[in-house]
């Protein structure tokens, strides 16, 4: 951890951006502070790329104030870019160019030299396990190859923040692993990592500190621990029930449970001892079709913000 | 920065594209001239009256046609590389907007994917031009200085079509594009025929494109019948004609790019 850690790189207040009629962020407020993890957490059409964008210095904010590294994006945009890494929803990887190619054509967007942009791509492509595919066409790489390319090539230009959007969504688990521990190893070697998502477990893994985003608005901010804290319980009690769902839980908790969410496929129960109150239910002659005890989620402190699930 | 430093780096990504299909280009740009010089200028020369009158001087069809063929193709290359490759790299392949996450500007991919057509233009007349030269239709040294007067043309179309490009949502208007405006224009701008034949309203159409500015600058260049004013007024047209056109595009590309 270096003597600069803490230090806020992008500052935004009542930070607006709209659309014509549609508002697709709401006056938010955040700090992402230097060798933090940062997380925007929320659901499709959330304003989680809007904001990446602003930052970004793609698309002009309209309304409120944005810093970045102390900078107006709108002013300073090419200063702003030089120091960022960005990592589009969207690749924009040239498929017919080779996995080297595609780096070092990127970092000549960024102006360094072409001698040096040679041991740089070997290297990150050694960083991204793609060292082997380095001289092949990009179009027939995997989904989580591709995706690891485009953070390597978002690396060539040694950004003190990366702007990630959701990084990896539509990646199988196995996948979704390496992109997490390389982006862990990033952090810790003092990258300053700022991530959208619309995963909880991706949030939890990698994030020090999130917001959770809905319709435009922050709705909740703090440490994963904190938010689950502060949101849910410890634990969480799921039943599913076939064709017969009682009407009345309440009656068979027997107001031993924080809180009760009946969602269309299952029942949960808010609770510090899931064991305990499984075994209650089970005492009390309540005969679900199943019984899953688990550690509360983020997932769990969305449906509670916001009364949906996060992933529809 | 200034934009042409800064535009030399999606030069390069356009360079590098290139590499994929240069050979095929370089095939087209020497068949084609060869073809179009056979058909039109041989062939179709022998049944035209040969002693056509250009500036008080008698030429064959074959010289008078060959540099307004180097002008069309300049337009048919520069449209061609504006109209999919622009919406390519805002819609497929992406590279405006990875250009965008680096530090460079809205003008300077502009500039530079303008600069790369440019480059395709120029390599593209100079073979057309000795092609030109080898049928024996170049009559003047001063014939080399149509290949930047064909630049020019080139450019005159790529800058507006990129902007079209830019701002359309879907490659479907492209083929209208080629159709409607970019053939007539090859047929009817004094390429072929003088505009005097056309009827009268017509005409001052044609002298509004810049195709055929194009075409009689560079019909005076090979010939070496230059009448100065009137090349310096086709030049300060192309001229005026690209930097409103590249206005155009700017603020069509921030439209789509910076949103
Ligand atoms: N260029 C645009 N023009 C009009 N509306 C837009 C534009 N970009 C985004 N929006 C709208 O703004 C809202 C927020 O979109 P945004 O892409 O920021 O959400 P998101 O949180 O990134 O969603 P997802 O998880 O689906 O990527 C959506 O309603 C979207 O339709
Ligand atoms: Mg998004």
């Amino acid at each position: 951890m270096g003597e600069h850690d803490g230090q806020s790189l992008i500052q935004a207040r009542g930070l607006v951006k709209r659309f014509g009629e549609l508002t697709a962020v709401d006056a938010i407020d955040f700090d992402l502070r230097r060798g933090e993890a940062f997380g925007f957490l929320g659901p499709n059409g959330a304003g989680k790329t809007s904001t990446m964008r602003m930052i970004g210095c793609v698309s002009p904010i309209t309304d409120g104030t944005l810093r970045v590294f102390g900078l107006d994006p709108m002013r300073d945009g090419v200063k702003i870019r030089s120091r960022l890494g960005v990592v589009p929803q969207l690749d924009t990887l040239d498929m017919e160019l080779t996995v080297r190619e595609n780096i070092v054509i990127y970092g000549r967007y960024f102006g360094i030299p072409r001698s040096e942009l040679g041991k740089r791509a070997d290297e990150l492509l050694e960083f991204v396990q793609l060292d082997e595919r380095a001289n092949d066409r990009v179009e027939p790489l995997s989904g989580g190859m591709k995706r690891r390319l485009t953070i390597a090539r978002s690396l060539v230009n040694d950004p003190e923040v990366m702007l990630l959007d959701e990084p990896t969504t539509g990646l199988d688990p196995q996948a979704r692993h390496v992109v997490w521990d390389r982006l862990y190893r990033l952090k810790q070697s003092g990258v300053t990592l700022l991530l959208t998502t619309h995963y909880m477990d991706e949030a939890e893994q990698l994030c020090d500190r999130l917001v959770v985003m809905d319709k435009g608005k922050i709705v909740a901010e703090g440490s994963p621990l904190e938010l689950i804290d502060r949101y849910s319980t410890r634990e969480v009690v799921e039943l599913r029930f076939g064709e017969s769902r009682p009407d009345d839980l309440n009656y068979w908790t027997d107001g031993k449970v924080a809180r009760i969410e009946a969602l269309p496929d299952r029942v949960l129960l808010y609770t510090d001892d899931g064991d305990a109150a499984a075994h209650m239910l089970h005492e009390r002659g309540l005969a679900p079709e199943s019984v899953l005890v688990r550690r509360s989620t983020l997932e769990d402190v969305f449906l509670h913000l916001t009364g949906r699930s996060l992933i529809e | 920065m200034s934009t042409v430093a800064l535009a030399l780096r999606p030069l390069e990504f356009f360079f590098a594209q290139y590499r994929r299909v240069w050979r095929g280009t370089v095939i087209s740009s020497v068949v084609t001239p060869v073809v179009y010089l056979l058909a039109l200028g041989v062939g179709l020369g022998k049944f035209v009256r040969q002693d056509l009158v250009y500036n008080g001087e008698s030429f064959d069809y074959l010289d008078v046609v060959a540099p307004a063929l180097l002008a069309a193709t300049a337009m048919q290359v520069a449209s061609f590389e504006a109209s999919w490759p622009v919406l390519s790299a805002i819609k497929w392949s992406r590279q405006y907007h990875a250009m965008l996450a680096a530090p460079l500007r809205v003008k300077d991919l502009l500039v530079g994917h303008q600069a790369f057509i440019a480059l395709r233009i120029l390599s593209t007349v100079t073979v057309y031009l000795a092609v030109i030269a080898a049928f024996g239709a170049v009559k003047s040294p001063l014939a080399i200085l149509a290949i930047p007067a064909a630049g020019l043309v080139g450019v005159a179309f790529a800058a507006p079509i990129a902007a079209w490009g830019a701002y359309t949502e879907s490659d479907a208007s492209f083929v209208a594009i080629f159709r409607f405006l970019i053939l007539p224009m090859f047929l009817f701008s004094g390429t072929f025929f003088p505009v005097s034949q056309l009827p009268a309203p017509f005409e001052a159409v044609a002298y509004a494109t810049p195709l055929w500015h194009g075409v009689d600058l560079c019909r005076q260049l090979t010939l070496g019948e230059v009448v100065v004013p009137s090349a310096i007024a086709h030049v300060v047209f192309l001229a005026a004609w690209i930097v409103a056109s590249l206005t155009l595009a700017v603020i069509s590309y921030r439209r789509k790019l910076v949103l």
